[in-house]
């Protein structure tokens, strides 16, 4: 690119620099991104109306184009990678401004398996849908689940594999969960490449969530029906 | 003489000799023509899917399917060599539902290793990355380009982070191939360990399946 075209992305009206987000988030630049999180909050930008329309929006796009065969696995990482240098910028801020908090989801990668990248980029638009998201990490013991979900009390746990040979330990962790007569106080949501619809309504799990943008989307769904369900109780 | 590249990329055509069908992934090819070779199992014929479907394992079953499909009035029996790879059951759910059998395991590390010595040392083993001689010598094909590693190699921590050892099974004694998997896990950053596994347990499916078909005739 010659310097004629190099675009000044202070110079961009905020329209123009949203859309250009996307373009950055979209192609991996995480400098660009983190620039332009910078001008939309000196332009008085709520932190979370940048994360939102800018962030999550252009994630959105990164997602389906993911689902859709268009862009593979590096191109999303890199996105992620630039949408993880946005939100850097942005958690401290969100948390001071207080930011509306729509539930709260432990998440980890089953026992013996250390497969992250879903799980992470789940993490990340659960993050960005306003979700506190308590990450486990990988290789995650039922007693480490157990722990979590005593200690954070949070309204979704997520388990993810990546591996045949893991993905029945999702069914243990549950197992237990019922065991002990805590199964219904969470919303039990699975992911991973190996993983399907069958196999989560067979584990007993509320649903299984074939990628980030399904798992965002269930999630809000069934903190809706918590909500509608607490309001009706009284 | 077999071409990787064709074998990653479009598979192997059958001849239409014998009346049992191999149906296997395209990165097993060598090995079992190696296995037809050295027990004289003449009225085996080879077709390979694409290796590179493992690149989207949810493309497999229907793969596996429509080859069956196409296949089965030619032939007697189907023999599909693919173990589950990544297909969270369904694949061995479509087999069944086909009436045509398939190899046991997870994938082919496994079953080259030996599905129960596999089994045994998972425990221990499960932060290893692994590659076959086939995945050795397309390293590049598999591993390096698809996960974008030639355009960006900032992305090794993201995607080979958790790992710490490369092991290399090996399926032939080849000083070369020793010394590619060696760069291969110093490309990667990971420790590097050699296990000779032959061809495991994919030697004694297809010899049981061949007994099997025998006895049934």
């Amino acid at each position: 690119m010659s310097d004629e075209d190099e675009i000044i992305l202070s110079d961009l009206p905020d329209d123009e620099l949203v859309q250009q987000m996307f373009d950055d988030l979209y192609d991996g630049l995480k400098e660009e991104i983190e620039e332009a999180v910078h001008i939309l909050l000196d332009r008085g930008w709520e932190p979370y109306r940048v994360l939102t329309e800018a962030l999550v929006g252009g994630m959105t796009i990164v997602g389906h184009d993911f689902r859709d065969g268009i862009l593979f696995v590096p191109e999303v990482l890199l996105a992620a990678n630039a949408m993880k240098g946005g939100m850097f910028i942005l958690k401290p801020l969100l948390a001071e401004t207080g930011a509306p908090q729509v539930g709260k989801m432990v998440i980890g990668t089953v026992k013996g398996d250390i497969h992250d990248i879903g799980k992470n980029l789940v993490g990340m638009m659960m993050e960005g849908a306003g979700f506190e998201v308590i990450d486990l990490g990988i290789n995650n013991s039922v007693e480490k689940y157990l722990e979590a979900m005593e200690a954070e009390k949070p309204d979704i746990l997520g388990m993810s594999a990546l591996l045949t040979t893991t993905m029945p330990y999702m069914k243990v962790v549950i197992d237990t969960m019922i065991e002990k007569g805590i199964r219904d106080d969470y919303t039990v949501l699975v992911g991973g490449a190996p993983l399907n619809e069958e196999f989560g309504k067979a584990i007993g799990a509320d649903a299984y969530c074939r990628d980030a943008a399904v798992a965002v989307e269930t999630a809000k769904t069934f903190m809706a029906r918590k909500h509608n369900q607490a309001t009706a109780a009284h | 003489m077999l071409n990787d590249d064709t074998l990653t990329n479009e598979g192997l055509a059958a001849t239409g000799a014998g009346p049992i069908l191999l149906l296997a992934c395209g990165a097993l090819a060598h090995e079992i023509l190696a296995l037809k070779r050295l027990n004289g199992w003449d009225h085996m014929d080879l077709t390979c899917l694409p290796a590179k479907l493992h690149l989207y394992p949810e493309k497999i079953t229907g793969a596996v399917a429509e080859a069956v499909k196409k296949h089965r009035a030619k032939y007697d029996q189907i023999f599909v060599l693919y173990a589950d790879c990544g297909t969270g059951g369904l694949l061995a759910a479509k087999c069944a539902e086909l009436g045509v059998e398939m190899l046991q395991g997870p994938h082919c590390y496994s079953f080259f290793q030996g599905n129960d010595d596999f089994a045994s040392k998972i425990d221990d083993e499960f932060t290893s990355f692994y590659l076959t001689d086939f995945l050795v010598k397309q390293f590049d094909a598999f591993v390096w380009r698809p996960m974008g590693l030639d355009r960006h190699p900032e992305l090794r921590d993201m995607i080979f982070g958790n790992y710490t050892q490369l092991v290399y099974q090996a399926q032939t004694k080849d000083p070369k191939l020793e010394a590619k998997a060696q760069e291969c896990a110093r490309r990667l950053q990971l420790d590097y360990v050699y296990r000779f596994t032959g061809y495991g347990d994919l030697g004694k499916a297809m010899q049981d399946f061949t007994r099997l078909k025998d006895a049934a005739s």
